[in-house]
């Protein structure tokens, strides 16, 4: 099989948020792979040497020159090359999946790995988008993955609870935390990584519009009481926050 | 019409899909408010749904009783098609946020995802949603014929019936099969009040020390005072807690009146499913924690001492 792992580029999630004007600016901002992505990376890389037939794994990304880094780190942690389609040009998530799907086809691509949500964007709807584009099913939040020969088996969350699962490829899977530990790439693999390939494609070879037009962007703050309560006296420090959830937040009878 | 997929589970209409109804009803999309109900045996379900809407399409098929991205999608996309929906609104809910995006492709329609506000602008629909782990809101817009939208649970109040109920009418529905087995399910089922109802919880993290604290002190608070309970990932990864009581990024998103945190740290991927709650409480003995920074009341101290008095004084 070959398995296409979608990269994107986010801030570490430690890192202050600011926005200049109607956007978040990432100016001075560390930048890494989603966390949620590289658990697919890793996948994809398990699989293989998990003894399944892995002819080649991909990893794409979409978005500006920086992102370089990010398939970088992916090269490093052992995929076998890259594909960048460099823009500065924010798509959404369903437009996006136009790009994935042209890619996943002209790669001949019967896996495709991703996070299960976007640590920048908060949007879930790459992968589904994607499977619907490609007519394939689709098996998001996985928390266990295993392969035999042309079929998949797992495990992933749905709305109230968790579910096993066997599908046949080809399929997208979307990955979450669980499903296995990321290794770090080591000194000699970063330097083997440089030789990979890493095709740069132009986003205008692709037949892709954006669906959704981003208007403002405003950081949340919500004021906080910050009322602290002294805890050395523990009896009167429960007595002290009763009192106030009673009486000054009304939110205890 | 402004399509809505009604959200429903045990024979009961959810709360998420009042909560769409009153989005239906704000956005200033054309249309009668028309409910999609999808699954098997939901007459009880229909009706409910018709106290709200305009009318009530339903869709009662044994090849629905059990949800699957595939089969809503073609079916949620088919009635939008023949009702010339200008608006199809979906549950935020994982599995809305996972099937809608099959729709917005199949109909060729913009997507706005996990919206908590909506308004019509002209021919477009604008709409807020969180991004970056909910710390910044974004506005956006899409315009289109017809257009997708998921909206976050517990962002819009529920509606309240609206004069006459809707009439209701059964659909037929040309559904695919799933390429999917479901080989096993488990469902995680809490006895006290869904994380999603409750209008105060009561969530655990690793400084509560142990699964028999966990018991003792976070259940034992939450009994005391009507709560639900709630963990962090930390928490559900050492096997304490299930899954389904996660808050967070990849938990649940919550938004209590009162939401209660004993020794949580307040990590990032934590306070993106609580930091919206109307008044945040935190015991922790660091009072460096970063939770003391979006707490309205917090304690500095140890939870093996305040919760025991805590749960001594809220008896009385
Ligand atoms: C992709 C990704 C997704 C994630 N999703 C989630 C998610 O959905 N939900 C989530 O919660 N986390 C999530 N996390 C993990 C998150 O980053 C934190 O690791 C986690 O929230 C920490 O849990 P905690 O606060 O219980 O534990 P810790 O960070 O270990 O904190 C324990 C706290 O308890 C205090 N403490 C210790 N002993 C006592 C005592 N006796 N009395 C009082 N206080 C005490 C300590 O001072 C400390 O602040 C995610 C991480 C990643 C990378």
């Amino acid at each position: 099989m070959k398995i296409l792992t979608l990269v994107r580029q986010v801030p570490d999630a430690e890192a202050r948020v600011k926005v200049s004007g109607d956007r978040v600016d990432l100016d001075g901002t560390t930048l890494v792979i989603d966390g949620m992505d590289e658990y697919g990376v890793e996948e994809a890389l398990r699989l293989r040497e998990g003894g399944a037939n892995v002819e080649d794994i991909v990893a794409l990304a979409v978005g500006p020159k920086k992102v370089e880094d990010a398939l970088r780190t992916a090269l490093a942690m052992g995929v076998d090359r890259a594909i960048h389609i460099e823009t500065d040009e924010r798509l959404d998530a369903v437009s996006l999946s136009k790009i994935v799907a042209q890619v996943a086809q002209a790669e001949g691509t019967s896996l495709i790995l991703l996070g299960g949500q976007e640590a920048d964007w908060d949007s879930q709807a790459l992968g589904a988008a994607s499977a619907e584009r490609l007519g394939w099913p689709q098996l998001t939040w996985t928390n266990e993955l295993s392969a035999d020969g042309d079929t998949l088996t797992g495990r992933h969350d749905v709305d109230d609870g968790n579910e096993g699962f066997k599908v046949s490829l080809p399929a997208v899977i979307t990955a979450q935390q669980g499903l296995n530990e990321p290794r770090y790439p080591t000194l000699p693999n970063i330097m083997k990584a440089k030789k990979k390939e890493l095709r740069k494609d132009e986003l205008g070879s692709y037949d892709v519009q954006p669906g959704v037009q981003y208007l403002g962007a405003e950081i949340q703050t919500r004021a906080r009481l910050n009322r602290m309560i002294d805890g050395k006296d523990p009896q009167a420090a429960a007595e002290q926050l009763l009192d106030l959830l009673r009486n000054e937040a009304k939110v205890l009878a | 019409m402004i399509l809505v997929v009604a959200e429903h589970a045990g024979g009961k209409l959810g709360k998420s899909t009042l909560e769409m109804v009153t989005a239906a009803r704000d956005s200033g999309r054309e249309g009668p408010i028309t409910l999609l109900v999808l699954g098997q045996d939901v007459a009880a379900v229909a009706t409910e749904a018709a106290a709200v809407a305009d009318q009530v399409l339903v869709g009662d098929l044994p090849a629905l009783a059990q949800y699957n991205p595939e089969v809503w999608a073609a079916a949620v996309t088919q009635i939008a098609r023949e009702g010339e929906a200008s608006t199809v609104l979906i549950g935020g809910s994982r599995s809305g946020r996972e099937y809608a995006p099959r729709v917005a492709v199949k109909l060729d329609a913009p997507y706005l995802e996990d919206v908590i506000k909506l308004s019509a602008e002209g021919d477009a629909l604008q709409a807020q949603r969180y991004t970056f782990l909910a710390r910044v809101t974004e506005t956006v817009q899409a315009s289109g014929p017809v257009i997708v939208a998921t909206v976050k649970p517990g962002s819009f109040a529920p509606a309240a019936p609206a004069g006459a109920a809707g009439e209701q009418y059964d659909i037929e529905l040309d559904l695919p099969t799933s390429r999917t087995e479901i080989t096993g399910k488990s469902v995680e089922k809490s006895s006290r009040v869904a994380l999603s109802e409750a209008e105060i919880i009561v969530t655990g993290g690793r400084g509560v020390g142990s699964p028999e604290n966990f018991a003792q002190y976070v259940e034992g608070l939450a009994d005391n005072i009507g709560a639900g309970v709630g963990a962090t990932r930390a928490v559900v990864d050492a096997g304490w807690r299930p899954y389904a009581e996660q808050v967070g990024q990849t938990g649940k998103t919550v938004q209590p009146k009162a939401y209660i945190a004993l020794g949580v740290s307040g990590a990032v991927q934590h306070l993106s499913g609580m930091g919206k709650s109307k008044n945040i409480i935190a015991i922790n003995k660091d009072a460096e924690a970063p939770i003391f920074k979006v707490a309205d009341y917090g304690i500095v101290g140890d939870v093996n001492q305040i919760v025991p008095a805590l749960i001594a004084a809220s008896k009385k």
